[in-house]
């Protein structure tokens, strides 16, 4: 399959990019690890007169510590971040989703950037940053901006970017030291997306559940962050009956389509049960 | 649209091509430099059959532009053969633990566990299967590309695989 033909830009800094993206308007797509734009346009689903690569844009990359913040780069790729040290420490939340993200040779090129901004429902991370309370950093020839994840998705590909903003980097707030954490993903093979998963972050204090964010992954035309789930599980001993009435919670917002991961009705109901072996580990691991 | 001057290195050579910035690494490999070795398989970045080195890294030639590779380094099943010409001691895992029935995923195999084996030089069976769980073989269940990838492990270690091939 031959893609369409376009220019290729590949600016040298984030200024550049923008002004280039600004330039050329609607006719410009910009290009990150390119795994999910390039299949689009071998199949002629996007033909982008121009492709704007962020590849050769140092600012856009690494991971770092900023205050009680942790700050990654867009255009950090998914290897990195299960190589990086800081985020195996410290939010190791990102590790574990990372892992089951596609296969070796993707996440090479796969890009954190890439998997939050593109809008696709079946993406690990959006749904990862809804539950960490995470900010994209965006920037466009207006300006600089700071959107939450949990207000950035608004349908299937369809986000609160505008044209020719592109997002920079992404900031999540650290969880404090002993929290527990676990992402849990059904899928059919290696490198499938979620018939349905769920990321918990919770904390533990004297026994009972201290706060509780819950995301919820392709189970919606967008990711979830499923509130009234984790509001019933604080203040809980996470016991069966409220484990039971959490996960009803969360599979009441859930709208799944029926495709080839399965029925609507199934992939709610393992929303359900992703959400359930989470808290269990996540309490395993909460100290 | 209009092509682009590319400059890269291929197994150790160094490349200048004018380019489509549409083509894609895969047919830029084959069709421009004639190295077919690495194949085109399920051409949707699922297969692996078209994986290459580039930079460090294994990628799907299949999804890579050739324009993003510029500059860049890749290493093709042709470029992993030693200096003297005898075999990589992948490609001879795969001949003595029979790593292969019909090939066609085979060079894919060798440059993914290229990488693998430098970024972890005594994988356990467990990192093997995981480490190549994006490439596909249809023939051999998988079972003899693990020991074909441990016997290059260790010989690269300077200790032999004892267990023999199924």
């Amino acid at each position: 399959m031959i893609p369409g033909s376009f220019a290729y830009h590949r600016p040298n800094s984030i200024k550049e990019a923008i002004s280039l993206l600004a330039d050329l308007g609607e006719d410009a797509r910009v290009l990150a690890g390119g795994h999910s734009l390039i299949p689009m346009m071998k199949l002629r689903l996007a033909s982008p007169d121009h492709l704007v690569d962020l590849g050769a844009i140092n600012d856009l990359k690494g991971v770092r510590a900023d205050g009680a913040d942790i700050v990654i780069g867009a255009m950090a790729t998914q290897h990195e971040l299960i190589a990086s040290e800081l985020l195996g420490s410290k939010l190791p939340l990102l590790r574990e989703t990372s892992l089951l993200i596609a296969d070796p040779q993707v996440r090479y090129m796969g890009t954190l950037g890439g998997n939050v901004a593109n809008g696709d429902p079946g993406n690990d991370m959006p749904a990862v940053m809804m539950c960490l309370g995470a900010s994209y950093q965006v920037v466009g020839k207006s300006g600089e901006r700071k959107i939450a994840a949990r207000d950035f998705y608004k349908g299937a590909y369809d986000t609160a970017l505008s044209t020719g903003e592109i997002v920079t980097a992404i900031r999540i707030p650290v969880p404090p030291p002993g929290h527990g954490f676990a992402y849990e993903k059904l899928k059919r093979k290696v490198g499938d997306y979620a018939t349905a998963a769920a990321a918990v972050l919770l904390t533990i204090n004297s026994g009972k559940v201290a706060t509780c964010s819950i995301g919820l992954t392709n189970v919606a035309d967008t990711p979830l962050w499923a509130e009234q789930a984790g509001k019933i599980l604080v203040g809980s001993t996470l016991d069966a009956a409220t484990v039971t009435k959490a996960a009803a919670a969360a599979e009441a917002i859930t709208s799944p389509a029926s495709d080839n991961h399965g029925p609507a009705y199934y992939r709610t109901k393992m929303s359900g049960v992703m959400l359930t072996r989470a808290l269990i580990r996540a309490k395993a691991r909460a100290s | 649209m209009s092509k682009v001057q590319v400059r890269l290195k291929v197994n150790g050579k160094v490349i200048d091509e004018l380019v489509e910035p549409r083509t894609l690494l895969i047919h830029f490999l084959r069709e421009h430099l004639n190295l077919t070795g690495s194949h085109i398989g399920c051409d949707t970045s699922h297969c692996g059959a078209c994986t290459v080195d580039l930079n460090g890294k294994s990628v799907k030639s299949c999804t890579v532009f050739t324009v993003q590779a510029a500059d860049g380094e890749v290493i093709t099943i042709e470029g992993v053969a030693n200096a003297d010409g005898t075999l990589h001691a992948l490609q001879e895992g795969f001949r003595e633990m029979h790593g292969l029935q019909c090939g066609f995923c085979t060079p894919g195999m060798i440059t993914r566990a290229y990488r693998l084996l430098k970024e972890n030089p005594t994988p356990t069976e467990e990192e093997i299967r995981f480490g190549i769980a994006g490439n596909l073989c249809r023939c051999t269940g998988y079972q003899n590309i693990v020991k074909a990838i441990q016997h290059a492990a260790a010989k690269l270690a300077g200790a032999p695989f004892q267990e023999a091939a199924e």
